[in-house]
């Protein structure tokens, strides 16, 4: 398709109309930004952003009502996560009375936060609801280390998730209702 | 067991004459009317989950193992099937068009325990066999835990494979489940988690039947019904491990894999177990340079598809603090750390120094048989004397065998020893360094103090090159020490006691400086004499197998992953 | 030339670069801040109150910058040519007479009598510095920039030098100046003649419609289109051009020596703003409350210099505000304006004034 150009009118030719018009926008944008009619810009540190339900911030760990770490290591976030950001080392073999029947429960939980690119995928993946991406999207340290959070970390900062299933409590109190065994 | 060892390659077995036709689905099969028992290997009808598995058709199953004996009890195996009608004269009802009439049976029918017989129709994908499928799973589940996510089983999980691929998507089941104990501490070696067993009765079979040591059993009735040791019985012996393996779920777990890393994180290397001499294949799993558990791989040449506790869980040598990672040389009292360059520059005129006889070689079995080659080869050029030491442990009559060492048989085919002779201890060399006979001596992979030669004589030598994977005695006063490679971290082959020659590959990289020996020992050889003419382990076993008239006509890749049976020369 | 003279004309060129300077400066804040504002941005504002210590984070940084050479560069020209690009447009302010009168000294550094002819002849030397710097850097990018630079202010000088030739038709008129000037201007102007500046000046006191802005538009609007090409500003500034050449000429460049491009520009277009100033619009005077007569005390002597730059200020503005407002001319579009209309208009503008003169006496 050819487009025909327009021919310009000898006014037009002067570049003045043109010019004139230009000036008259810019102004017109220049007095509504000096009065304060039109306000885009947000001043960040003073002003804060509410951030919207289903963001995607950082991703951090939760514990149930009882206080009990929710994920077991079952190592599928590590599995899933796009840019190997997540390492979970596994408890081994020994058993911890002191985690309130929990069967397993990760040694360490690492986060690479310099790494993570906030996909969601490890909460999709996560079987146990056990990560969720909250609503931080500021995350600041100063050195590489600082920005590897840690399973504590991400416990602190991911709180306490209203867990509707309660799996451990449910388990401990159906045995517990049970005949006994042998 | 020791029918197992003798049990022959599938192969190997002379074809039984007689063949029964069956039809599997719509597939016409010719099926051999007999196999062999697994345990005594006498001929025993040919069952339906053997004719379908020859031909590739998968019948899904948990308590059938082609290696156990047959149990029955847990009924995922249940299969349609027709056999030909007959009149009330016992003679076959034709079709209109002359062939046999096939009759559907009103039941179904176990795979695992019902023999074919001729004109038999197996249906494993009718719609009556696939609802049956669902079904047993349903009652499967209705007391399994369902805690995939903690389960080290998981992604290795029969039940979650056959849930996946013939089960519903959702659970009917609303009542409470039972709760069976946990974290049951079954033996030194294996944690039970009941809740997760499906009471499939293989482990109890193993053990009973193959391992010898009839220490399981199953109490208790109905949705209590449990696995359980004999009260008083600890589960211990050498062959529990087995059990894992064999466990379809995850109820019985290794205490030393257990809650370690998930299964599909690692990577499997087929490699060989190098406890024994016995060579039973293994496969490694890796993950990021990380050794995290051996599993047994099935050769029936050699270990069926079993080893022993023992030598799966000999491996965290490989990545103990001991190891050597540095190439060092001792400059007066300092251990000064060099590079491969600088230690190959200076290492060789100083062996070259030496007269004939005045330097002498001690290998181990530990060594690859191309290392043994190698070595051999440069102790040939130099001239002196060579030797190598036993190793015997108590053998446990199954796989455990009393040679601890996995390559003694590959000493043997390159006449490695100056004497012919493999002893416990030094004989010839102690004496020639006592003389002042023997001024220099090149270790490689053994600990000779542990063999009659003592620090003193050792530092009475001019020269003492040591190579080894650990630090010992010897390497603490070697004038040079060379960090070698252990199996798991470079390719070879091992000859096992019965004259097999197989092939190890690489699992992991060696730490630190450390090199597979072959190739510090082809570098020193190349320099030393102008032998060449290859630059991968294909190649140096090549050329060994044309030297070497135990290897004659053999290839790297004729090896084939389950090795090759060769002639010892002197094993007698 | 005594040593009091020479100490006078230092204490002149000390003043006024530190006034031009600061000047300078603030342009820049101010040219950061009107683009945000017609932008609907907010500009810089953080450094000091409403950001009128950026100048300062500016200076800062343009020192603490790698000053990096490239390899390949023609190291004595890379490193003359900004400083080419920086002096003239400060030489350029020797001879505009940016006051009347202070402490009885005339507020112009060098009172030539030859002033527009030096300005012209100082302001074609600035694209020297541009043809070296885009030489220099043996480079694609600046050298193509170094070219249309070259091309780009040749074509405009042109039209620039014709456009003030009627200015001078006019102002070299002997029965204004024998007669129709106040004794305090005759006196002001005693010893110039017909080409200096502050003739132009005098010229124009009296009222508004003496201002030549309003006797010659035309000349007026070719002058400040050609400024605009001179200073290589928007809707001219080809040899920069970001979109297709990078930076233009000075794509090599960074740190210290990046920063004097960037501040010869500001500084050429403040030289610019000056001579229109003086040219076109009364230069210091205003025809108000007598301010349009040369000054005979320290205040309205001060008063004068904050007229004038007051009204330089003003240019500044329409310098920054035409920058945000228009795109940029096609390479032919400017060649076709500078050589197809603006010469033919402002040689017809010599000839109708010339008729005009003619006809008038």
């Amino acid at each position: 398709m050819i487009v025909e150009r327009k021919e310009l009118t000898l006014l037009e030719k002067t570049y003045l109309p043109g010019i004139a018009q230009g000036i008259r926008i810019t102004t017109k944008h220049f007095i509504d930004t000096v009065t304060g009619r039109r306000k885009v810009t947000m001043q960040y540190p003073e002003e804060k952003w509410t951030v919207p339900d289903g963001y995607r911030g950082a991703p951090y760990l939760v514990k149930d009502q009882e206080g009990r770490t929710k994920c077991v290591s079952c190592q599928l976030c590590e599995f899933i996560c796009p840019p190997k950001a997540i390492k979970i080392t596994p408890p081994g073999p020994s058993v911890n009375s002191a985690l309130g029947g929990v069967e397993k429960c990760p040694e360490d939980f690492e986060i690479n936060m310099l790494r993570c690119i906030f996909c969601g995928m490890c909460q999709e993946v996560c079987p146990e609801e056990a990560i969720f991406l909250m609503r931080d999207y500021s995350l600041t340290g100063e050195s590489r280390e600082e920005m590897i959070y840690h399973k504590d970390k991400l416990l602190t900062l991911g709180g306490t998730h209203q867990d509707a299933i309660q799996k451990w409590k449910k388990k401990e109190s159906e045995a517990q209702a049970q005949a006994p065994f042998h | 067991m020791a029918e197992i060892a003798s049990q022959k390659a599938p192969a190997d077995t002379p074809p039984p004459v007689e063949m029964v036709r069956v039809r599997i689905n719509d597939m016409d099969v010719d099926v051999p009317k007999t196999h062999p028992d697994p345990l005594t290997g006498k001929p025993v009808p040919t069952t339906m989950i053997q004719a379908c598995e020859q031909y590739g058709v998968e019948v899904p199953h948990y308590c059938y193992h082609p290696k156990l004996p047959v149990a029955g009890n847990c009924r995922m195996c249940l299969v349609e099937y027709g056999l030909p009608a007959l009149d009330r004269n016992r003679q076959p009802i034709l079709n209109d068009d002359g062939s046999p009439k096939v009759q559907k049976m009103p039941r179904p029918a176990i795979a695992c325990a019902t023999p074919i017989s001729p004109g038999m129709e197996i249906y494993t994908d009718s719609p009556g066999t696939i609802e049956m499928r669902q079904s047993v799973l349903e009652f499967l589940l209705i007391n399994h835990p369902l805690d995939c996510p903690i389960c080290d089983q998981a992604g290795e999980c029969k039940l979650q494979e056959y849930s996946y691929e013939h089960g519903q998507s959702e659970s009917r089941f609303v009542e409470k489940k039972v709760h069976k104990p946990k974290q049951v501490d079954l033996g030194p070696r294996i944690m039970l988690d009941d809740e997760r067993c499906i009471l499939c009765s293989r482990c109890i079979r193993f053990s009973r039947d193959i391992a010898g040591d009839d220490a399981l059993g199953f109490v208790n009735r109905g949705s209590y019904n449990t696995l359980a040791a004999y009260p008083g019985r600890s589960f211990d012996n050498n062959y529990t491990l087995n059990t894992v393996d064999l466990c379809p779920v995850g109820a019985l777990t290794s205490k030393d894999f257990r809650f370690k890393m998930r299964a599909w994180f690692l990577k499997e290397t087929k490699s060989l177990c190098n406890s024994c001499g016995t060579g039973c294949n293994t496969l490694v799993g890796t993950r990021e340079e990380v050794i995290y558990r051996q599993e047994p791989r099935e050769n029936n040449a050699v270990n069926s598809s079993w080893m022993c506790d023992y030598g799966r869980l000999n491996y965290k040598w490989q990545s103990s603090e001991n190891r050597l990672k540095t190439v060092t040389a001792m400059r007066g009292d300092i251990r000064e750390v060099l590079n491969w360059s600088q230690l190959l520059g200076e290492i060789i005129p100083r062996l070259q120094r030496f007269q004939p006889g005045q330097i002498a070689f001690i290998g181990s079995g530990q060594m690859s048989t191309e290392e043994v080659f190698l070595f051999k080869s440069l102790a040939e050029k130099m001239g002196g004397l060579v030797e190598a030491y036993s190793s015997s442990g108590e053998s446990d009559r199954l796989l455990l065998n009393a040679d601890r060492l996995p390559n003694t048989n590959g000493l043997r085919i390159h006449h490695f020893t100056t004497s012919g002779q493999i002893s416990p201890s030094s004989t010839h060399i102690s004496e020639g360094i006592k003389k002042g006979a023997i001024k220099a001596l090149f270790v490689i992979r053994e600990d000779v103090t542990a063999h009659g030669i003592s620090i003193d004589l050792l530092e009475s030598l001019e020269l003492l090159v040591v190579s080894d994977i650990h630090r010992t005695p010897a390497t603490d006063v070697a004038h040079y020490v060379l960090p070698g490679a252990a199996h798991f971290e470079k390719r070879g082959t091992f000859v096992n006691v019965k004259g097999r020659i197989q092939k190890f590959m690489k699992a992991v990289e060696a730490p630190g400086d450390a090199r597979p020996e072959w190739e510090f020992l082809h570098e020193i050889l190349h320099k030393a004499t102008g032998q060449n003419g290859f630059s991968t382990i294909e190649g140096l076993f090549n050329l060994m197998a044309q030297k070497v008239s135990a290897l004659h006509g053999l290839t790297w890749a004729s090896l084939g992953d389950l090795g090759v049976q060769i002639e010892i020369p002197d094993s007698r | 030339m005594t040593l009091a003279e020479l100490l006078i004309s230092t204490l002149k060129i000390v003043g006024l670069i530190s006034v031009v300077l600061p000047l300078i400066a603030y342009s820049v804040v101010a040219e950061r801040r009107i683009s945000a504002a017609i932008q609907d941005r907010v500009g810089p504002n953080r450094v000091g109150p409403f950001g009128l210590l950026q100048p300062l984070a500016d200076g800062v940084k343009f020192l603490l910058k790698e000053d990096f050479t490239p390899s390949y560069v023609n190291k004595v020209y890379f490193w003359m040519a900004p400083a080419l690009a920086m002096i003239p447009s400060f030489v350029v302010f020797a001879v505009i007479p940016f006051g009347s009168m202070l402490f009885g000294e005339k507020m112009v550094v060098a009172d030539l009598n030859v002033g527009i002819l030096f300005t012209f002849a100082i302001v074609s030397l600035s694209v020297y510095g541009i043809v070296l710097a885009g030489y220099a850097s043996n480079s694609k990018y600046p050298f193509l920039g170094g070219i249309r630079s070259s091309a780009q202010m040749i074509s405009y000088e042109i039209a620039m030098g014709m456009s003030v030739i009627p200015l001078f038709m006019l102002t070299s008129d002997p029965v204004f100046f024998s007669q129709g000037l106040s004794e305090s201007w005759n006196q002001f102007l005693m010893g110039t003649s017909d080409l200096n500046l502050s003739r132009i000046i005098a010229y124009q006191s009296g009222s508004f419609f003496d201002w030549l802005i309003f006797k010659q538009p035309l000349a007026f609007i070719i002058f400040l289109a050609a400024a605009f090409a001179e200073t290589n500003r928007l809707p001219f500034d080809l040899p920069e051009s970001e979109t297709e050449l990078v930076a233009g000429y000075h794509t090599e460049y960074s740190s210290m020596k990046f920063a004097l491009f960037f501040l010869g520009e500001y500084a050429a277009m403040i030289a610019a703003s000056s001579l229109m100033v003086v040219l076109f619009l009364g230069g210091w005077s205003l025809p108000l409350w007598g301010l349009d007569q040369p000054a005979d005390n320290v205040f309205l002597g001060l008063l004068h210099i904050i007229i004038f730059f007051s009204k330089v200020s003003l240019f500044m503005v329409f310098f920054i505000w035409i920058r945000w407002t228009l795109p940029r001319f096609r390479y032919d579009q400017l060649m076709n304006l500078g050589w197809k209309r603006f010469l033919p208009l402002s040689l017809a503008n010599i000839i109708v004034t010339a008729i005009w003169l003619w006809f008038k006496s």
